[in-house]
């Protein structure tokens, strides 16, 4: 027999004394637990109170509500999920926002239990989430182990990869079919947009090789003498074309003559990534500027655009792998949702640092300081 | 009834998802509405009562479908809805309604994964339409 801490944060104390009532009483088993499980219930008013007992007695499941008199249901979430407590988190709530239902969602909790409930409604959700964390605690060392971030990284290149296919195979079973007419005229534009599909696709390829290459050990003999404008300028010349289709002006800066040990390879990628991104998410007739310069230990790049700028919540993401701002204007934009993460593993590999600062229709800055002294690479 | 009786609302931020799906439907003889964002669908919804909706899942954010389903839902109860992602069942990531306990909150009536024939996709339309 294991007993479960139950948290129950909840300003009412009609719904934590039920809680305590309908538990005490209660008891879960399965086929393939070890043991019966049964529930010990500690009660709290508002979320600092919730907070300190948290603390104290570490509970294994947390019923918690959202509106509270202090801080919120979605603060004490965030509190635990930013201490990566192991907490099965439960929202008592009622349906009528889902917007707090999404967001708490992402931030680690698990079920929903609408309110008021009765007891048979409280039970089946408490013995839902018992299973759940008795798995949760099966699966935690495979998670240790970091296969959990690579699985969930294959199931959404996976996601990347399948929709071009669908594309793809959607308009040739179109032309399959004859469906559009008898002449191959018919198909102008799901051959075009077909040929589009495989250069976006093409695109992410190229993209993951270098996020694999990356990820791979570097070897010391290809660390060399790396000059930062060379490798700018040639950047430049490689987005020349696009920036002309554009009609965006990118001016080179130099201010220092800037020269650091690196694979030469790993500068490059990050000169192209953030020259295309500062040309792509431009307006037509907009400048791309580039900043080479240098305090006493550090190389600095500073890449500017008069794009469309990124809001303050998208910066966040900015970074992470597959995260591509979904909006109005970056509709037309295709990408592969890898650069700017590929761009931030080069730049911690050399531990630099990379930041973002962005206006929404005014423009983006980014600055990336790398230390000019040779490192051992990690 | 007739196929041409009902008006299908299709929202999708892949064009060329959006574009086949519609073509299809049409071809089978439904009329259609096709809209490129969560937005643009729910300008619709408030205005406009579809017959049947197929969502995306993702659109300007991760869970642009389910938010749709939820508004579709409950200013139209009795419309329908499939909700369509191109997440693979497979790798166990959380959209799907398999489970009952997202089915207590995700208001889709089927999940189908992308890359369904148009065939099968008419088979489900017509069981959701009764027809």
């Amino acid at each position: 027999m294991a007993v479960l801490k139950v948290l129950v944060i909840d300003d009412e104390p009609g719904i934590r004394s039920g809680v305590s009532r309908i538990l005490n009483n209660f008891h879960v088993t399965y086929p393939f637990m070890d043991e019966d499980y049964t529930f010990e219930v500690i009660e709290a008013g508002t979320g600092e109170e919730g907070i300190e007992i948290l603390e104290k007695d570490m509970p294994d499941i947390l019923l918690l509500d959202n509106k509270l008199p202090g801080i919120q249901g979605v603060d004490v979430l965030e509190y635990i999920r930013k201490r990566n407590y192991d907490i099965v988190v439960a929202m008592i709530t009622s349906y009528a926002s889902l917007d707090v239902a999404i967001r708490a969602t992402r931030d680690g909790a698990i079920d929903f239990i609408p309110k008021p409930f009765t007891p048979q409604e409280l039970k089946s959700s408490i013995e839902n989430i018992t299973k759940q964390q008795y798995l949760k605690r099966i699966t935690h060392k495979m998670q240790q182990e970091g296969k959990k971030v690579r699985y969930q990284f294959l199931a959404v290149l996976s996601h990347e990869l399948k929709a071009p296919l669908n594309a793809l195979e959607g308009y040739l079973r179109m032309m399959q079919g004859k469906q559009a007419g008898e002449l191959i005229d018919d198909y102008a534009t799901p051959i075009e947009r077909s040929l589009q599909r495989i250069q976006g696709m093409r695109n992410l390829i190229m993209d993951l090789l270098d996020f694999t290459k990356i990820r791979l050990e570097r070897k010391e003999e290809k660390i060399q003498e790396v000059n930062m404008a060379e490798v700018a300028s040639t950047a430049i010349v490689t987005v020349q074309p696009y920036a002309i289709q554009m009609d965006v002006n990118i001016n080179l800066d130099v201010r220092a003559n800037v020269v650091i040990m690196a694979d030469p390879d790993d500068i490059e990628i990050i000169f192209n990534n953030l020259i295309s991104n500062a040309v792509k998410y431009n307006k037509i007739g907009g400048k791309a500027e580039i900043t080479i310069d240098s305090s006493e230990t550090e190389a600095i790049l500073i890449i500017s655009d008069t794009g469309i700028g990124i809001t303050k919540n998208d910066t966040e993401n900015l970074f992470t792998e597959f995260v591509r701002i979904k909006n109005e204007k970056t509709r037309n934009i295709s990408g592969s949702g890898l650069g700017l993460s590929i761009v931030k593993k080069v730049v911690e590999l050399y531990h630099g640092t990379i930041k973002v600062e962005s206006t929404p229709d005014v423009g983006t800055v980014f600055t990336i300081r790398l230390p000019k002294k040779p490192i051992t690479i990690t | 009834m007739n196929k041409s009786d009902f008006t299908i609302l299709v929202a999708d931020d892949d064009p060329d998802y959006l574009f086949q799906t519609v073509f299809n439907l049409e071809k089978e003889g439904y009329k259609t509405m096709a809209v490129e964002s969560q937005a643009e669908a729910e300008s619709v919804i408030a205005r406009f009562k579809p017959s049947l909706a197929i969502f995306d899942l993702m659109m300007e954010s991760d869970d642009s479908g389910f938010i749709l389903c939820y508004k579709i839902k409950k200013k139209y109860p009795d419309v329908p809805v499939i909700l369509a992602t191109a997440v693979s069942h497979e790798t166990g990531l959380t959209f799907s309604i398999d489970s009952e306990q997202d089915k207590s909150w995700i208001r889709a009536d089927i999940y189908l994964e992308k890359g369904i024939r148009p065939e099968q996709l008419d088979q489900e339309i017509m069981k959701l339409l009764k027809l």
